[in-house]
């Protein structure tokens, strides 16, 4: 089990100039496996181009009370890059003018950000019609101070997201870290307990279904059901939706693929899988990353492999919508994740 | 002629199989994707059947790709290994359930 980032461990895979490199060399090089630019011109979608934006999600930091096996923001304790409150002024005044529908705070654990509260509080003002926070349930039981935090989103009508790669107890802490699992089934009672992923109620709770190894998620829809049948039998638990999301080759996920000698397999099946509907409607496509720093991204992933946006507009400060519209998006061999199978996104699948 | 009478790449090529016959190829195939759609049993069910009968035909395309098709699905060790038990009872239950018949044999010659 990892208790230490990349970053902390000083392992080359902390930086995201190898983690490219990896990327672009061996069986992509080589032309065993097609370049991702190149697989979608066969079917006339490159460049993929944005469109109108849809979801803000911002990145308040990436220190976090958990170390998954997977994470692709080499999340942990150890991460000190946190969201100023000057930024999340910048957000503000961007969230006032968006014509985002939703937005969406991620992290490491969003929660830890300081003034993550005040961001919520201040956010909510504004008014956003679906406003979620990725949590990941076991920061709720990490210490006192976050004891009340399922009150304070139920008092802002946040939409929760959580991750939990299994009904299982073994599978979830091999992942995510030993006593996750009873943690985050304490966390859902909780949220349960007070209206949260109740059925009919408008206290929305989805959970992120993320494999636990090297193979693809299965199809989401019989996914969720099992989840809710065996959360319920076994835990009386109640959720909305299932998310399933595949898993990226960057980052943490990168190091596990490459030390476990999977990742030529994973990037065959990924490339195998691909699924030109799914590219049509891709998240970067309609969704903008902002990170802890104010610097834009075109998704989550990019933001970890410092892949800026194509735009004379790099940061939050210099916000304009109009100008972010129909911009090339940035791509890599990591994209094959998002257009695999039924395709993936933090909203789940897309075809 | 490769060196070895089993290659893992090759069960990507399956469906070459239709390559030679076109007819009979389709029919099995869309047979097989029938089969495995949710019916009276769940595909998840089938799948763990579709594990233990790998093993018991000890086919190494059908064990990686069944192996690989219940970890998507949720699958845990714990039931694959128990379908496998299934698969080894009802082996090891065709070999002694024999013994009957030995039985009869022995005790109609022995004295």
């Amino acid at each position: 089990m990892i208790t230490k980032s990349l970053h902390k461990r000083e392992s080359e895979l902390a930086y995201s100039k190898r983690q490219l490199e990896i990327l672009s060399n061996g069986i992509f090089k080589n032309g065993d496996l097609p370049i991702f630019s190149k697989k979608i011109a066969e079917t006339n979608q490159f460049p993929l181009k944005a469109k109108k934006l849809e979801i803000l999600q911002i990145n308040v930091g990436y220190m976090c009370n958990q170390v998954c096996e997977h994470c692709h923001v080499d999340a942990g304790p150890d991460r000190k890059e946190i969201m100023t409150k000057e930024t999340m002024l910048q957000c503000l005044e961007v969230i006032k003018k968006t014509g985002a529908h939703t937005l969406d705070l991620t992290g490491g654990a969003p929660e830890m950000n300081p003034n993550f509260r005040w961001f919520v509080d201040e956010a909510s003002k504004i008014g956003v019609k679906d406003f979620i926070v990725r949590s990941n349930l076991t920061i709720i039981k990490s210490n006192k101070k976050f004891s009340d935090l399922p009150a304070f989103f139920k008092s802002h009508n946040i939409h929760v997201v959580s991750s939990m790669p299994h009904w299982t107890r073994g599978k979830t802490d091999k992942q995510r870290g030993f006593g996750v699992f009873n943690q985050s089934i304490e966390a859902l009672k909780e949220l349960n307990s007070i209206g949260y992923g109740i059925p009919e109620s408008d206290l929305r709770l989805d959970l992120v279904y993320n494999p636990s190894g090297a193979f693809l998620p299965g199809n989401q829809a019989s996914l969720e059901k099992d989840f809710k049948k065996a959360l319920f039998e076994d835990f009386n638990i109640h959720f909305h939706h299932l998310f399933a999301i595949t898993n990226l080759p960057i980052s943490r996920f990168l190091d596990y693929l490459i030390a476990s000698d999977n990742y030529e397999d994973y990037m065959y099946s990924l490339v195998e899988a691909y699924n030109p509907t799914a590219v049509k409607n891709v998240m970067c496509t309609n969704t903008l990353s902002v990170s802890w720093d104010g610097n834009l991204y075109d998704c989550d992933f990019n933001q970890m492999l410092e892949l800026p946006i194509n735009s004379k507009i790099k940061h939050i400060s210099e916000y304009n919508e109009d100008l972010l519209f129909n911009r090339n998006i940035v791509i890599s061999q990591h994209c094959y994740g998002c257009t695999a199978g039924s395709g993936s996104s933090c909203q789940g699948t897309l075809a | 002629m490769q060196k070895t009478y089993y290659d893992p790449a090759d069960l990507k090529k399956f469906g070459k199989i239709s390559d030679w016959n076109e007819e009979l190829g389709k029919k099995f195939f869309d047979y097989y994707s029938k089969v495995f759609e949710e019916g009276a049993l769940t595909e998840r069910e089938k799948s763990l059947i579709a594990l233990a009968v790998a093993h018991t035909i000890q086919c190494p395309y059908c064990i990686d790709a069944y192996t690989g098709d219940g970890l998507q699905r949720g699958i845990t060790k714990e039931e694959m290994m128990e379908a496998l038990h299934v698969a080894a009872a009802i082996r090891g239950g065709a070999s002694l359930v024999h013994g009957v018949q030995m039985m009869n044999k022995v005790n109609k010659l022995d004295m």
